[in-house]
């Protein structure tokens, strides 16, 4: 089995390594093969072209589909960004500079929302990412009905996020909801899990936790299966007992994996936007009453479809990804540097 | 890369198979067997998964206009059929489900099928630029889709394409994780023999695609169908800035369900079962590959 980090470093290297294949014959494979004998110069010239273009074909589709309708429409929302675009007057869009900008930075629902979108991040993808770690290591068990628990552990992974939203909201209602009669039961006063700042940035993260955790646990599940297991004879003829593997064994070899889920949930951090929106109700779109769990996705939401200022919201469409840009930064600092003082 | 990873070219990729055999070979050596406290933990993550979809299917039975009541209900109503009708006729939901149907239909077909060509080229076929090409590939997973909906939006409205499926479709017809995932598959699932073996006959390359790509390519397919369509059907951003209540998907009707639209919670929990019913088929059917799909992706990616 290949770790992530060999797949990585080796792109192209398989097809010339692979055994049995002899170095005239796997140039055929590539592009400088000779066409079989006997066929007219036309033909032959077909092939050759075939072979030549076949790749860029290929690819085609790709670059073409994500051209026209991510990377123009990502320079375009720049230049929509330094415009006055209201949706009320499409038709009309007048040069605004860096007003949309300057705007943002003044705005107290910005930061509010950047904020938001910061905790929520937080208390969302941490305890999931530990909580998904210590599942796979249970599921990394010789276990009866192993599939069994691994599909079921995925099953909140299928379950729409509308749906989800709406079940979860009438659990964490007020007056009766199924949590505060729980926390009744031991004795805790409910909580108003809408109308509170931590209650309700907390109600919205555990919607995310309950979906991504058993399909973070699987990504884990993955890496700890590639762990040699020489790896922890040795550490048990060190005398190291389960947990002492577990932390000096396990999650050292799961680093890269870590780091990949903390990316990943990272950048679905950032766009939140289903959850608090659905959850919100009426107000979805402010993020609550009080914009308590108002992200920086709901933000341009609002900003650009109920308000109806188009400008202002690729104004925060692209702050979102300078955002995700230094975030993205900080971590490959921190991977750098983990690797240097190892 | 060792030889003894490459000598298993054809078996390697297929978790499902695969899991068997190193399972054996783990379990042969070290792999400890689970205790009753695993199993309780275990039991517990269970319980907290299913439970709120249980709930939904009970709170969808009931006949209570309000379900937060203390204590509130646990045990399955008569009203789970009436309640479904009733908010399939008060959302749309008809609509919405085909709707939804054709738009991650449409962007599952063509999602697997341009991801194995480019998939292919990228993992067999030698070209210039190729290796750059790769790395643009995977660097704009990182571009999110907010980036893009304002200009699309403008765009769609200037075409009079507002409220219409293609709106939703046109922009998500390709994925960077799809011709990634299948690049990564390919690599090591299809054998540069065939292809040369396939060439030395002298196959055109379309020829090579269909006869040799297609058919070693299809698990991979399969997984990356099934991954693709639960993106799509639960895909909230774009449909809700492109389609209007009257033609919605179903997450945006659900979102108008949701907010206050019906005030019966009973009605409003019938939809949200109903909403997730077809990918709750599909993962009753596929859970099994799709586990394995997940664990392949990570391992690779």
């Amino acid at each position: 089995m290949t770790s992530p980090k060999q797949a990585l470093a080796h792109p192209a290297s398989s097809a010339e390594a692979a055994p049995g294949s002899q170095p005239g014959a796997a140039r055929g494979a590539h592009g400088h093969g000779t066409p079989p004998e006997g066929k007219s110069p036309w033909r032959s010239r077909l092939y050759r072209w075939d072979m030549k273009a076949s790749p860029y074909v290929f690819i085609a589709p790709f670059f073409v589909i994500f051209g026209a309708f991510s990377l123009i429409p990502l320079l375009y929302t720049v230049w929509y960004s330094l415009h006055d675009v209201q949706l009320s007057s499409l038709d009309t869009q007048t040069w605004a500079g860096l007003d949309n900008y300057q705007n943002l930075l003044s705005s107290d629902f910005f930061w509010n929302a950047l904020k938001n979108t910061f905790t929520i991040g937080v208390i969302s993808t941490v305890p999931q990412l530990m909580a998904a770690i210590g599942l796979a290591h249970l599921l990394n068990y010789r276990l009866r009905g192993s599939t069994v628990w691994r599909v079921v552990m995925l099953t909140p992974y299928a379950t729409s996020v509308a749906a989800a939203t709406l079940v979860f909201t009438l659990l964490y209602s007020w007056d009766g909801g199924m949590v505060n009669w729980l926390l009744d039961f031991v004795g805790i006063d409910p909580i108003n899990w809408r109308e509170s700042d931590w209650g309700s940035q907390f109600a919205v993260s555990s919607i995310v936790i309950w979906r991504w955790t058993g399909y973070n646990a699987l990504i884990y599940l993955a890496a700890m299966q590639a762990i040699p297991a020489d790896l922890y004879e040795s550490a048990a003829i060190d005398g190291a007992n389960r947990w002492q593997q577990f932390i000096h064994v396990t999650v050292p070899q799961l680093r890269p994996t870590i780091l990949f889920t903390v990316v990943v949930s990272t950048i679905g951090a950032t766009q939140l936007f289903g959850e608090p929106l659905l959850f919100g109700g009426v107000s979805g779109s402010k993020g609550g009453s009080e914009h308590q769990y108002q992200t920086l996705g709901l933000y341009m939401y609002d900003q650009g479809w109920i308000i109806g200022n188009l400008g202002k919201a690729s104004a925060i469409a692209w702050s979102m990804f300078l955002i995700l840009l230094i975030v993205a930064a900080i971590n490959l600092l921190v991977t750098r540097r983990l690797r240097k003082t190892q | 890369m060792t030889t003894s990873e490459l000598t298993l070219p054809q078996t390697e990729p297929q978790a499902g198979k695969k899991r068997g055999a190193s399972r054996r070979v783990m379990g042969a050596g070290k792999q400890l067997h689970a205790g009753p406290v695993t199993y309780l933990v275990l039991a517990v993550f269970a319980l907290v998964s299913l439970a709120p979809l249980v709930w939904t299917a009970i709170a969808a039975s009931r006949t209570d206009h309000r379900l937060a009541e203390t204590p509130p209900p646990l045990w399955f109503g008569g009203n789970l059929f009436k309640n479904m009708q009733t908010a399939w006729d008060e959302a749309g939901l008809g609509t919405a489900m085909l709707n939804s149907v054709i738009v991650a239909g449409a962007i599952t077909i063509s999602t697997v099928l341009f991801s194995t060509l480019a998939g292919f080229a990228f993992a067999k076929l030698r070209f210039r630029f190729s290796g750059f090409l790769l790395l643009l590939t995977i660097g704009t997973m990182m571009i999110p889709p907010q980036l893009a909906v304002v200009p699309l939006y403008l765009w769609m409205a200037d075409l009079g394409w507002s409220n219409q499926l293609q709106t939703v479709i046109l922009p998500t017809l390709v994925t960077a994780f799809g011709t990634f995932f299948m690049r990564q598959y390919l690599l090591q699932a299809l054998p540069s023999e065939l292809i040369e073996a396939a060439r030395v006959d002298g196959a055109s390359s379309i020829r090579v695609v269909w006869h040799v790509v297609f058919p070693a390519a299809r698990p991979a397919m399969a997984v990356l169908g099934l991954l693709t369509f639960v993106f799509a059907w639960n895909d909230f951003l774009w449909p809700i800035i492109a389609l209007n209540q009257q033609n919605p998907t179903v997450q945006v009707a659900l979102n108008s369900l949701g907010t206050g639209y019906v005030p019966d919670q009973a009605v409003i929990m019938a939809g949200a079962f109903l909403g997730t019913l077809p990918l709750l088929i599909a993962f009753i059917l596929f859970g099994k590959q799709i586990v394995g799909g997940i664990m392949q992706g990570a391992i690779k990616g």
